[in-house]
């Protein structure tokens, strides 16, 4: 379903107003965006961001725009990833009886 | 020592070298006005927030340094809007400071309440929400360095007003912003590229655009089309940065500008296309843009290149730098051919100006304006058909002489623009064209040139009509002239009058053009209302979505 997607790992500046500036940027350039994970970082001050893309023509100029914003300290694409989880995020999150992570009976 | 965070913000100002900020002061910012009591700043109070914006516009578009604005919070903050978009979209640096509610009413619809974070996203270069006290040690310098670095743009900073009010002890102030002259780490494997291409070029342009204006590269930009010959055409934003009077300026490209330029441009096997961003204004169709050339592009911003038009060569970084650099590599060259073609192009698709005996033809009035005014003199316009008709016939010669809202084409930019571009210019001529639909968006700033006694002359080309649709109705939608006339015709000398400034209708001058150069000499702010020809069309026109090479009235306006 979605084979022909590639993953943007970013290092944001870590303040409530932060993914406003990238979903923004998103919705403002007419650009898809197929799925965010986001957790914070090292002492808190920043975040690191995924963001699940079409590789497509738009690719570059998306990675361009985001190296734009102020917040946003490192944009790389990492074709290498595997990008399962973006289909059922809730395995990583939910656990099972014994406190075991649903993911890992996958 | 104890200072608030109004006194801070104050004193970070004026250690940024700031000494005049226009700007209108309400309930959420009532701490930070408390605090310019007892400062060295110089104040204006606008009439209209989007008039403070714009005089802060006037400011920084005349000197490329950043300029200040004031605003409340709520209805403040919004009326800013359109400025800081418009700032955004020419790539201007103003910063502009909001007050907020106190955090602890943030999301409880308190009064004037309104999300300016949020709502300034998409419209700055960047903004932000101070949520502590020390965060303005950082953020004040910081925004002046994000709005002059780089590609210029509008910086927005919300400041809470408990945090305006809150004493907070410090031993030391941070070192202010000061701008450097940008190093570039140059791609010197690119530039011998571009080098060689236009050494291999057969008929090559230069397209400039605002960029130019910006990196303060005119000089270089001229040196490099004279060494190697290559004419210079120039978008609406890079006006002024290639004297007007030489063989190889080929004018304003685009949906207005003359039929030599974009037949000249089609012709062209390589375009050097410096700090422009292919805007449809300027390109026509892209897919019939320039369609033999190969494209150099130079310009800071990365995400620039290969966003419209997919360049052969791309070089990102600071034009001038760049531009000295691929100069030493660049022949000398007299392009013979090519120059007799620009020649004969000239000749060929020629940009007529109107019969001269027509006095109050726009096109004739402009040059009148000019020849009177100087080369120094600073232009402003408002957005329409007096726009285009002053990026036509104005003769401009130096960089920053003309100040437009571009990108946003906003109308009621040009009377705020001249009041902030006659702040920073005392000892020069400030003009603004203006037309009878643009100069009522923002006329209550009349008041504010009347408190500041600054010498601007408006001058109104009164059709009757918002004259670029009555125009477009005309050409294409069948001639439905539908809400593009005006009901109520404005005097525009007791309007004048009542704000306290001198005004004219040249309509009933016995000597018309006398009674101009009397005003235009004078030392003081005027009004002067000009009617003209309600059916005067701006030509020759690119029709929306056509190629450039499709034009009507090429020929300019000899009929």
């Amino acid at each position: 379903m979605i084979n022909n997607n590639v993953v943007i790992e970013l290092v944001v500046r870590n303040h409530p107003g932060v993914m406003l500036h990238i979903t923004g940027l998103f919705a403002r350039k007419a650009f898809n965006l197929e799925g965010i994970l986001c957790g914070v970082i090292g002492d808190g001050t920043t975040s690191r961001m995924y963001l699940l893309v079409k590789d497509d023509d738009f690719l570059d100029q998306i990675v361009k725009q985001l190296r734009k914003l102020y917040d946003v300290l490192e944009a790389n694409v990492r074709s290498d990833y595997d990008y399962s989880i973006f289909q059922n995020p809730e395995l990583a999150l939910r656990t099972d009886d014994d406190g075991q992570l649903m993911n890992t009976i996958l | 020592m104890k200072l608030n965070g109004a006194e801070i913000t104050i004193r970070l100002l004026e250690r940024q070298g700031i000494t005049d900020i226009p700007g209108i002061p309400g309930g959420a910012n009532l701490p930070i006005y408390d605090a310019l009591y007892k400062s060295s700043i110089r104040h204006i109070l606008a009439r209209h927030e989007q008039g403070a914006a714009f005089i802060a516009h006037g400011m920084a578009r005349s000197t490329g340094r950043a300029a200040v604005c004031f605003a409340t919070s709520g209805p403040g903050a919004i009326n800013l809007l359109t400025a800081i978009a418009d700032a955004k979209l020419d790539s201007v640096p103003i910063i502009a400071i909001t007050g907020q509610v106190s955090y602890n009413l943030i999301g409880t619809d308190a009064f004037q309440e309104v999300d300016t974070y949020g709502l300034t996203v998409p419209i700055t270069k960047h903004n932000f929400f101070v949520r502590n006290i020390e965060e303005l040690f950082t953020i004040i310098p910081e925004a002046f360095r994000i709005a002059e670095e780089g590609r210029p743009g509008p910086v927005l900073i919300d400041i809470p007003k408990n945090i305006q009010v809150q004493e907070y002890e410090f031993d030391q102030w941070p070192e202010p912003y000061v701008r450097e002259i940008p190093t570039n780490e140059l791609n010197h494997k690119a530039i011998e590229e571009a080098a060689a291409m236009i050494n291999s070029a057969k008929k090559p342009v230069i397209y400039m655009g605002g960029g130019v204006i910006s990196s303060e590269a005119y000089e270089n930009i001229y040196k490099l089309a004279k060494k190697n010959s290559i004419p210079t055409a120039a978008t609406l934003m890079a006006l002024g940065a290639f004297p007007c009077n030489d063989l190889l300026y080929l004018g304003m490209l685009g949906m207005h500008g003359a039929q030599y330029t974009n037949m000249l441009m089609d012709e062209a096997d390589l375009v050097l296309a410096l700090g422009v961003r292919f805007d449809d204004r300027a390109t026509g169709n892209i897919a019939k843009f320039c369609p033999k050339a190969k494209i150099i592009h130079i310009d800071i911003d990365a995400s620039e290149i290969n966003k419209i038009k997919n360049a052969d060569i791309s070089i990102k970084g600071d034009l001038n730098g760049v531009l000295e650099a691929l100069l030493e590599k660049v022949e000398e060259s007299d392009r013979r051919d090519w120059i007799r073609q620009i020649r004969e192009y000239k000749e060929k698709y020629p940009f007529n100006l109107p019969p001269k005996d027509d006095i109050f033809h726009p096109v004739n009035l402009i040059r009148y304006v000019s020849s009177i005014v100087g080369e120094d003199a600073i232009i402003t316009t408002d957005v329409g058909q007096h726009q285009m008709w002053t990026a036509q016939a104005y003769p401009f010669k130096k960089p920053r002489t003309l100040l437009t809202s571009g990108g946003l084409g906003t109308m009621g930019f040009g009377l705020p623009a001249a009041i902030g571009a006659a702040m920073e210019n005392p000892d020069r001529q400030v003009i603004c064209f203006s037309g009878d639909g643009s100069i009522l968006m923002n006329i209550q700033e009349l008041a504010t040139l009347a408190d500041l006694g600054l010498n601007v002359k408006v001058l109104i080309f009164n059709n009757g009509h918002l004259g670029l649709v009555r125009q477009q109705q005309e050409l294409f939608y069948n001639g439905h002239y539908m809400a593009s006339r005006f009901e109520t015709r404005c005097d525009y000398t007791t309007i004048s009058s009542g704000f306290g400034i001198k005004s004219c209708n040249l309509g009933k001058e016995k000597d018309p053009l006398k009674a101009l150069k009397d005003i235009l000499l004078s030392p003081e702010a005027y009004v002067v209302d000009i009617p003209i020809r309600e059916n005067e069309n701006v030509l020759p026109m690119v029709p929306p979505g056509a190629g450039n090479t499709t034009m009507i009235g090429g020929a300019g306006y000899d009929k």
